[in-house]
């Protein structure tokens, strides 16, 4: 038997966080999503520094001067930490892929892995390159 | 697509809150999804206290009570109270869990009740699985065999038998699929984890003949490989399976059929 008139059914809530919540591995899952995308402008940011070096000295004074200052170091240094999180993030992956650590313990116990690992390998970075 | 927020005809209201139970000490706050398809209005959440020294452990005892002492017109479905039938899988506590065999212990502070996420809702904790199911039948949850019929039943070796462990559990209460980022934004294509750990069990078992065919049905960008390994699925399981794994599994078998 049809409906005589079609109901306009509401959707339940959903929302991360607010009403499911956040755990390891939806929030590492998450972040390499995030990294992945926030690193395509990282990266258009480094092609306009190239075009403005292939382009004269005076355009590359400009990107230069920008790319340099406070908010490009911090542009950068974000975007390191991007790199690093997206690359174990990324090896994770193919460790998943292999069939392996696809219990929740050891999940978890990797989510941990990436992100304390992406800070100390960003510091590390940070350093090689300040001496 | 990516949703971050509900339709307008979806945005929860606050709801009533039902006076507290006379006389008791131990009161327990109760905070409840309500919608009912024949008022046309939004959703609410209403609010209940719950004599606790008077009531069950478990959050289906709560539950039971607030419909049989409070509000009659509460729905849910439930069945069994033993967490083998699968009817009364519901958001609780921000997580998705049978609310039969989840105790009341395990939650902190008051108790947030919603039907499964990101699913039509029939009426107030009952979601609308007909496409959940649908998906479930499109994986042929039968045994698939071309050689001729055995005089008596299609035999298997111990260890064969073994590989379904884990796998034959399932009584399909929807937590894992509803609790997937990734099956509430592409479901209508992605098939989810319930039937894609239903499709492994039956690649698995050693007296199915189909094995190509279906790893055939399942070579799609949308209906296995909207996994993104998330593992809500897995965290959420209220028989303790792991859908994750047998996804990662059938991405390998993909893998090992073609190299």
């Amino acid at each position: 038997m049809a409906d005589p008139k079609p109901i306009e059914r509401p959707i339940s809530p959903f929302m991360l966080g607010q009403y499911y919540r956040f755990q390891m591995t939806s929030v590492s899952s998450i972040l390499t999503r995030i990294t992945g995308n926030a690193l395509i402008g990282s990266f258009i940011l480094g092609v306009w520094w190239l075009l403005a070096a292939a382009v004269g000295p005076d355009y590359f004074a400009v990107a230069n001067w920008w790319l340099t200052s406070w908010l490009g170091d911090l542009i950068f240094t974000l975007s390191l930490l991007g790199i690093w999180y997206h690359y174990l993030a990324g090896l994770r992956h193919l460790y998943y892929d292999a069939g392996h650590g696809l219990d929740i313990e050891t999940a978890e116990k990797l989510g941990w892995v990436i992100i304390i690992g992406s800070v100390v390998l960003t510091v590390l970075t940070l350093i090689i390159i300040q001496f | 697509m990516v949703q971050l927020t509900l339709p307008k005809n979806s945005r929860i209201r606050t709801g009533k809150t039902w006076p507290k139970p006379e006389g008791a000490t131990n009161v327990r706050k109760f905070v409840i999804y309500r919608w009912s398809p024949d008022d046309g209005e939004n959703p609410r959440v209403d609010t209940y206290f719950v004599d606790m020294d008077k009531c069950g452990p478990m959050v289906l005892d709560a539950l039971i009570k607030i419909k049989n002492e409070i509000d009659p017109t509460l729905t849910f479905r439930r069945s069994c109270r033993e967490g083998i039938c699968g009817s009364c899988a519901m958001n609780i506590d921000g997580g998705n869990h049978l609310a039969c065999i989840y105790g009341l212990d395990e939650i902190q502070g008051e108790v947030k009740i919603y039907p499964l996420p990101h699913m039509p809702v029939v009426k107030d904790l009952i979601p609308d699985l007909t496409h959940f199911y649908a998906q479930h039948a499109s994986i042929m949850p039968w045994l698939e065999t071309k050689t001729n019929e055995p005089q008596k039943e299609w035999r298997q070796s111990i260890e064969d038998r073994k590989k379904l462990d884990g796998l034959y559990e399932c009584v399909m209460c929807a937590s894992c699929s509803t609790a997937c980022p990734s099956y509430w934004w592409n479901s209508d294509r992605y098939l989810g984890p319930a039937a894609l750990l239903h499709a492994y069990r039956w690649i698995v078992d050693s007296r199915d003949e189909a094995t190509g065919e279906r790893l055939d049905d399942l070579e799609d960008p949308f209906k296995l490989y909207r996994c993104h390994t998330i593992m809500n699925c897995t965290k959420t399981c209220p028989k303790g399976l792991n859908p994750a794994k047998s996804i990662a599994e059938i991405k390998r078998m993909m893998v090992e059929r073609v190299v």
